[in-house]
């Protein structure tokens, strides 16, 4: 059992915080991605539980034990980094095996978890190998090798795909996502690549300047953001979002439309619609088309609604060109909401 | 603007300088070249030619091994022992200046402190006093402390010498490990000192062997604290001072020879590591 609770942890470097009381919950066994962009605390929330980093307040429990004043080593952790860091002066055999040397294990024992986890990562050819001999991809997979040989309760990784070329990360991916869960560990991922985070994630947390603003599952994150952050950061392309005014019959009046509103909501709110849940039908939102990018399947076209930017997903057997003007009508069911003020989402 | 202008306005690329260019980028090769080599090459002539020879005029420019002129040197009254000396205070020099230099490069490199730029400014700073200023305090210092005239008091000179370039050397071998390393040690199951003996120690092993031999090349090379802190126990260096000065010309090679040569091989050996002190990733 590895659950992980994080209570409370806050991080200052000067004055500048880059971690703001951060709560969370990682159930045992669960892929947990955590997705921002560059300078959002997301490394910084990770090398905390590593024990790479102190924090400057809170608790951080694994497994049902504090361990934020431990050392890296007692933590049950093993951890993959962004530059792979495969020790240069050993063999890939000696690399995977390091952790279980200081380990103290019986050699017949280590090697036969090098063997295993080099055969599950497809590297058994190349444990004689040193690290300035291997590609990019394979120095990967001795990193994620080493990490698992220890069989830890957590694995915790960092950016592991982001310096590898696109097919080979595509490749890794799906790897990754296999062997870590036969390895029934407790795992915690760091991207900035939305398509990596709901690929692999069962849930994602979505962190913004220092704080979790949405902690669930792929699926949900995309449909129901609670803040317009995660709209306008998940999705490619992503949500598109509008001015509303409460009108005096109760409805709310958007862009020359009037649509039904959350009953909650105050005057003001903003209208928010993913591009691909958008259909060409009278009455809609009237758009000028300004670019068309047929993209095969779709075609992306970005246009101009009351002198915003506006995007629409729409199907590709259809001819629209430059300047056409469109109707374009919100599916009533995947419509949002959001306070302007505090930009949280509003039922 | 037009064509014409924007092409005339180009810069010359470095590969089409003139002739003249070409001429003044070689006469400074050769210039500087010789300025380091002839020397060396009149000294290596001169000590592997007979005594005679030496003396001689015209110059043939060719050595004819003969090896008296060196026989005589080293059958010279004290050489051999002013010799040990020497070896024994580099000796002490590269592991005293290693053993402070070293674990200061890694803070410098690891760790980051109040006063950091102030104190490389410092260790940087402790060349910038003369040694004939600092020689006489020290030496009237070490006489009440009975340091005098002995190996390590020397070394313990040397030493401050030594030290702004083991810092300097070793913080860049340091900072070229990367910090990833150490934490993937730690994550592994290392103490901190673990990670060190194990990962950063084997990569940075051959930087600190060359910071250490340059450090003994330097004591080796001293001339000026070793002939004041020194009466009985003479490096090679004060030793040669003292007595060459009323020796034989060809004895004069033979002495400067012995001093040049090894310091020669040991830089030579060391030098990329030389590149690396100023952050030249030039190998």
């Amino acid at each position: 059992m590895a659950e992980i609770l994080i209570k409370g942890v806050a991080k200052s470097f000067g004055s500048f915080t880059a971690l703001h009381s951060i709560d969370l919950t990682i159930a045992d066994q669960e892929f947990m991605v955590l997705l921002g962009a560059s300078g959002c605390g997301k490394t910084t929330l990770l090398r905390i539980i590593a024990g790479l980093e102190s924090p400057t307040q809170g608790e951080v429990w694994i497994g049902g034990k504090r361990v934020d004043q431990l050392p890296p080593r007692e933590r049950g952790i093993a951890m993959v980094f962004q530059n792979y860091a495969v020790f240069p002066h050993l063999t890939v055999y000696e690399n995977i095996a390091f952790g279980l040397r200081m380990k103290k294990l019986p050699q017949a024992e280590v090697d036969t978890r090098v063997k295993r986890t080099a055969e599950l990562m497809h590297i058994e050819q190349l444990l004689k190998r040193y690290s300035g001999q291997l590609s990019g991809g394979q120095r990967q997979r001795v990193a994620v090798a080493r990490a698992l040989a220890m069989e830890p309760d957590v694995i915790l990784m960092d950016e592991p795909l982001s310096n590898l070329d696109a097919l080979l990360r595509l490749e890794m991916r799906a790897e990754l996502k296999g062997v870590l869960a036969n390895s029934k560990t407790t795992t915690i991922y760091v991207t900035h690549d939305q398509v990596e985070a709901m690929s692999l994630a069962d849930r994602i947390s979505v962190m913004n300047g220092g704080h979790i603003v949405q902690a669930a599952s792929p699926v949900e994150v995309y449909r129901n953001p609670a803040a317009r952050f995660v709209g306008s950061f998940i999705g490619n392309p992503p949500m598109n979002f509008l001015p509303a005014t409460r009108n005096g019959d109760g409805r709310y009046h958007v862009a020359g439309i009037a649509l039904d509103g959350p009953s909650q909501g105050g005057a003001k709110l903003e209208f928010a619609i993913r591009p691909e849940d958008l259909t060409i039908a009278a009455g809609g939102l009237k758009a000028t088309a300004r670019v068309i990018e047929p993209l095969g399947a779709h075609t992306l076209v970005t246009s101009e609604v009351d002198g915003k930017l506006f995007r629409a997903v729409l199907d590709s057997d259809l001819k629209v060109a430059p300047g056409d003007e469109l109707s374009l009508v919100p599916k009533p069911d995947r419509v949002r909401w959001f306070d302007l003020e505090t930009s949280k989402a509003v039922n | 603007m037009s064509g014409a202008v924007a092409t005339a306005d180009k810069p010359r690329a470095v590969s089409d300088i003139g002739s003249a260019g070409k001429f003044l980028f070689w006469a400074g090769v050769v210039l500087l070249c010789a300025w380091v080599l002839v020397p060396i090459y009149l000294l290596a002539v001169n000590t592997l030619s007979s005594p005679q020879q030496v003396t001689a005029f015209p110059k043939t420019g060719v050595p004819s091994f003969d090896m008296g002129s060196i026989q005589f040197f080293l059958s010279f009254e004290g050489v051999l022992k002013a010799l040990w000396n020497s070896v024994l205070v580099a000796v002490l020099t590269m592991i005293l200046s290693i053993a402070i230099g070293a674990p200061a490069g890694y803070a410098l490199s690891r760790f980051e402190f109040p006063g950091k730029a102030t104190f490389r400014m410092l260790v940087l700073m402790t060349r910038a006093f003369p040694l004939p200023l600092l020689a006489l305090p020290i030496a009237v210092m070490f006489i009440r402390i009975g340091l005098d005239d002995t190996p390590i008091g020397l070394a313990l000179v040397h030493t401050t010498l030594a030290i702004p370039f083991a810092v300097l050397i070793t913080f860049s071998i340091f900072s070229g490990i990367p910090l990833e390393l150490e934490e993937a040690a730690w994550t592994l199951g290392c103490n901190r000192l673990q990670a060190f003996h194990k990962v950063v120690l084997p990569l940075v092993l051959p930087g600190i062997t060359a910071s250490a031999i340059f450090a003994f090349t330097i004591s080796w090379n001293e001339v000026f604290a070793a002939s004041v802190l020194t009466v009985q126990n003479r490096t090679l260096t004060a030793f040669l001072l003292q007595s060459l000065s009323v020796s034989p010309l060809h004895l004069r090679f033979a002495g400067g020879a012995a001093l040049v040569i090894p310091a020669l091989i040991f830089i030579f050996a060391v030098r990329k590591y030389m590149f690396a002190m100023w952050g030249i990733a030039n190998r």
